[in-house]
């Protein structure tokens, strides 16, 4: 019997976590029992990428999107969809503003998916990741065929120097040079694809090695033919472990297909790929650092020059490139290097892709053209702030970048304005933030991470960082001076010209960019011994204004008791006791609890 | 993999395997499927469809299925949307007039008169 309709449920690492497994389980259960079993194909993909809405399941061919799904609503809405025909209204995505919210829209339509252009995550939500003949489908290894078979690997270093693509691991380094400056070296090379993906908030990298594992593979066997090697690793954190798995299944694959391996298309091409885990310490995602790993020393960095395309792994040349990277190659080879040039903005070419995170309504991943601006990215796609909360900040580039605020919104959002407003692309996480954050613990969180992950070969990076933390610490703390602040910014630029690789040399931008754009915040919190959010605990008081009405909920779910009062009759906190939990003011009915 | 053309093999048969996920700018072809529909024998109809249009690789084409059409009486209704947005109603359908629409309507492009809803009133009004 013919397949009439397709039920692709998530199978990305965050829908899988809140149970997607078991609802793929369910669907085949209840269409067996129901007896359409061979007519509904059922089957996992990689990440959608509105994962605020996950478990997300999408059905084919009406492209209906459901999200929020459970195994209690498997069975409804296959009966209801699948065997009569009417939308499962009770999970079916209906957009939140006003204009579309009685519409039910198909899913290449919606807001989030509209405005978005997709050449990196093109295959991701749409094919089976564990089958090598679906991403064939798609026009998969045609981009190897062709520069195998007509092209010489000049031209392919050509095409992707023409198309303008820079690396997506956040420098911005010219590809094509990269692939240029280590094929002119004879001999031996090797190919490297960095996946050690580890700020915070970031995770489009895995979403795309879970979603689309070949098109690595193939970008990575094309660069080999472009450099002249026959060798490539994938460096991957043990920490993915799905990505890890469909990685591992992909290459398998590819080698009983013969599209790795010896004599590929008979072109007498051969290429072997192998993962290398990693343990997943950030500054392994620095590409020296990387390389030791791989080595089997341990991950720290070395001086630059010699660069690894001279001097590389096992001081053989080798390119190093970003997962994101690799996965624009098979598109440009295919299209061209015109097509890929036509979109992005005059400073840089493509698209980039974000995770959004934070205090945003649709957390996910994004792809947009390079030069977007903040405003479509975070309201018109990101759905805008949730609880009508104010837009404060966005920190990019996580750890190593800083944060655009309220007059950045409008700016185009490329590797230079970015690196001009002090932050950076970064791996591409986007950490929005409102009103109630704030932007002292902020940058105190992200450098917390950076002294955590420091390697601690350089000095102003190892003693550096932890100076500048014991600084904030004390600055939260009510503790700080006015010198404090002056000497915070003086250790910061110090290190910045200092240390030795790329996690100390950006380590200070959280610091930098938040004292440029919030620096009346640090006063607060030195002259006034005040957090203006309300977030740092030793600055804040928790007191109950007037509108208490005396419901005795706040006293009765105290952890301390420091709530005391009549009933109908207004409640006090005794300040002495109370630790600052929080407890009560979620737990007040009229909002009557408030912090100073 | 030796050749190009294997290649070629492979992803003709994978295409035309996910070709329902595509986005498709040319017809439409509705069946209602509610218990009504279920009843009169909307399935088959359903089916056939599906079936017919994926023999014939008609890539741009669409099956799908929707509830009650209001005219249960008439069950198997289809429903066939040209690209412009013209709609024909087909009633009283069963597998070998789906096959007949399929080739007639969606490939020759010729609305089936006879079969048409607009035509069964007509009818029963004289």
């Amino acid at each position: 019997m013919a397949i009439r309709a397709q039920v692709v449920v998530c199978g990305g690492t965050s829908c899988r976590s809140s149970n997607s497994v078991k609802i793929k389980e369910e669907f085949d259960r209840v269409l067996k029992e129901i007896g359409i079993d061979k007519e509904i194909l059922v089957f996992q993909s990689g990440c959608f990428g509105l994962c605020e809405k996950g478990p997300v399941v999408v059905i084919y061919p009406d492209e209906t999107f459901y999200g929020h799904m459970t195994v209690a609503d498997v069975e409804p809405l296959c009966r209801e969809h699948l065997l009569k025909g009417r939308v499962y209204d009770k999970k079916v995505y209906k957009e939140k503003n006003k204009d579309d919210i009685a519409k039910i829209k198909l899913f290449h339509e919606m807001n989030f998916y509209a405005k978005q252009e997709r050449i990196v995550l093109r295959n991701c939500g749409i094919i089976d990741p564990t089958n090598i003949e679906e991403y064939i489908g798609r026009e998969g290894y045609e981009a190897l065929g062709k520069v195998l078979t007509k092209m010489t690997p000049t031209e392919v270093i050509d095409e992707v120097s023409a198309s303008g693509l820079a690396g997506r691991g956040g420098g911005g380094f010219p590809t094509g040079k990269k692939w240029f400056f280590a094929a002119k070296n004879k001999g031996k090379h090797y190919v490297i694809c960095n996946a050690d993906e580890g700020d915070p908030g970031a995770f489009m990298n895995r979403s795309v090695m879970e979603g689309d594992p070949h098109a690595i593979i193939e970008a990575m066997e094309i660069a080999g033919y472009a450099i002249g090697s026959d060798q490539g690793y994938i460096y991957i954190r043990a920490e993915y472990p799905l990505a890890v798995e469909t990685l591992e299944n992909a290459i398998k694959q590819a080698y009983e297909y013969g599209l790795l391996g010896k004599n590929i298309f008979g072109t007498g091409f051969n290429f072997d790929l192998e993962l290398r885990l990693g343990a997943g310490a950030f500054v392994c995602g620095e590409e020296t650092a990387l390389l030791a790993s791989i080595e089997g020393q341990r991950g720290m960095p070395r001086n630059k020059p010699p660069f690894p395309a001279n001097k590389g792994l096992w001081q053989i040349p080798t390119i190093i490139n970003n997962v994101g990277t690799f996965a624009n190659i098979t598109q440009i080879i295919r299209n061209g290097a015109t097509w890929f040039s036509n979109i992005g903005d005059e400073t840089a070419k493509g698209t980039k892709v974000f995770a959004l995170g934070g205090k945003i309504n649709n957390t996910g991943l994004v792809e947009v053209p390079i030069g977007t601006t903040l405003r479509t990215i975070i309201y018109d796609i990101g759905g805008g702030i949730p609880n009508g909360k104010k837009f404060k900040a966005v920190q990019t580039g996580g750890p190593s970048g800083g944060c655009l605020t309220e007059k950045d919104l409008d700016m185009p959002i490329n590797y230079k304005n970015l690196i001009a407003r002090g932050t950076m692309m970064g791996s591409g996480a986007m950490i929005v933030m409102d009103e109630d954050n704030c932007m002292v613990d902020v940058a105190r969180f992200f450098l917390e991470f950076t002294v955590d992950e420091s390697c601690g070969k350089c000095t102003p990076c190892r003693e550096g960082t932890k100076r500048m933390l014991e600084m904030l610490n004390k600055i939260c703390a009510g503790k700080g001076t006015m010198e404090d602040l002056t000497e915070l910014k003086e250790l910061a630029l110090t290190i910045k010209d200092s240390a030795l690789c790329g996690l100390g040399q950006t380590a200070p931008n959280p610091v930098l960019s938040t004292m440029a754009n919030f620096y009346d915040e640090y006063v607060a919190h030195v002259t006034d011994q005040s957090c203006p959010a309300g977030v740092c605990k030793a600055l804040i008081h928790y007191s109950i204004t007037d509108k208490c009405i005396g419901c005795g909920k706040c006293a009765r779910n105290c952890p301390v008791g420091a709530i005391s009062g009549k009933i109908k009759e207004k409640h006090v906190i005794d300040t002495a006791i109370c630790i600052k939990c929080g407890t009560c003011k979620t737990a007040c009915p009229v909002g009557a609890i408030v912090t100073k | 993999m030796k050749s190009l053309e294997e290649l070629a093999k492979i992803r003709e048969k994978a295409a035309k395997e996910m070709n329902i996920r595509n986005e498709t700018h040319g017809y439409r072809i509705v069946v209602g499927m509610a218990t009504c529909g279920i009843t009169a024998g909307a399935r088959p109809v359903l089916n056939t469809l599906v079936e017919e249009v994926q023999k014939r690789n008609l890539t741009d084409v669409k099956v799908t299925q929707v509830g009650c059409m209001g005219e249960c009486a008439l069950e198997p209704i289809v429903e066939v949307y040209s690209p412009d947005g013209a709609r024909t109603t087909y009633c009283l359908v069963h597998p070998e007039e789906a096959k007949r629409i399929i080739e007639e309507h969606i490939i020759g492009g010729k609305i089936i008169e006879e079969f048409t809803m607009e035509y069964y009133h007509r009818k029963q009004a004289k």
